[in-house]
């Protein structure tokens, strides 16, 4: 019986998963602006992987001794992730945003990504 | 003297927990060696990071990653959707600059993190004295509903947790 039981919620939880990448790589090659594709990877990295993982989980703790170490996967990718994706955002910035094209900080003067020197840009 | 051995005891705690979940098995022997690099590693490079990131109230952190993941799950859907059905041109998105009220740096780059694992939003920059965030949403209607939301759900939780 239990047997059965996790073959189900193992097959659900892959293909949860599983669905969840596919809409985030579908994301990445239908959106047109390079922020708007910076979302796609969001879904793929936290739901997708997030649905595999537990399939992983709850089939060791069904047919064998039982793992955590998923877990860890889970949280080093939640750490990780946003950095990278911060850095290709700042990157965007950098390159094909003008500070005037940004609401201004409520707070602050400028954001940081455009706090640069005028003298040290050596490219007009 | 305590503070001399245990320099970061929410980092030996952490790592005696890392270290089992690596070794994937609970035993005395494991939880010991973990207990030993808990010891080793914060004495270690203590000298890299002299200040003593203060949580006070680290039981509520549990609260916060509960409401996280659900939020999660619940955007994945709500974007899931936006993504599959909504034509490229109907897509509002827009930069959303959100003034922050907490100051200590953890506080702030656990906020951006939360930010940007929810699907729809991206944190994309702080100003120049990290008292702002700059968040580019996918697709909303109204960006200051999202960000009173962030302010209201995730910085209030913060607040409490860090300060």
């Amino acid at each position: 019986m239990t047997y059965e039981i996790g073959e189900i919620l193992v097959s659900l939880t892959i293909v949860i998963g599983a669905a969840f990448v596919l809409v985030g790589s579908i994301g990445l090659v239908k959106l047109d602006k390079p922020m708007a594709r910076l979302h796609g990877p969001t879904k793929a990295g936290t739901l997708g992987v997030g649905g595999i993982l537990l399939a992983s989980i709850i089939y060791s703790f069904a047919y064998g001794d039982g793992s955590m170490h998923e877990l860890l996967i889970m949280v080093f990718l939640f750490v990780t992730a946003p950095i990278s994706a911060h850095f290709i955002a700042k990157v965007h910035i950098h390159r094909d945003h003008t500070a005037q094209e940004l609401p201004d900080p409520p707070n602050d003067r400028v954001w940081a990504t455009k706090d640069i020197d005028p003298e040290e840009t050596t490219e007009a | 003297m305590i503070r001399r051995i245990l320099p970061h005891p929410m980092l030996s705690l952490l790592l005696v927990i890392v270290w089992c979940l690596l070794v994937n098995g609970l035993s005395l022997g494991t939880v010991v060696f973990g207990a030993i690099l808990g010891i080793i590693i914060p004495v270690v490079t203590a000298p890299y990071w002299p200040d003593r990131p203060l949580i006070p109230h680290p039981h509520r952190m549990l609260g916060y990653i509960l409401i996280v993941l659900w939020d999660i799950i619940v955007a994945n859907v709500i974007v899931a959707g936006i993504v599959l059905f909504k034509r490229n041109k109907d897509m509002k998105s827009v930069w959303i600059a959100i003034p922050l009220d907490l100051r200590t740096p953890e506080a702030i780059t656990i906020l951006a993190g939360t930010i940007t694992l929810t699907p729809g939003t991206v944190s994309a920059d702080v100003s120049d004295e990290g008292h702002s965030l700059l968040v580019h949403a996918l697709d909303a209607d109204d960006p200051d509903a999202v960000r009173d939301e962030i302010k209201t759900r995730y910085e209030r939780r913060l607040k409490e947790i860090f300060e």
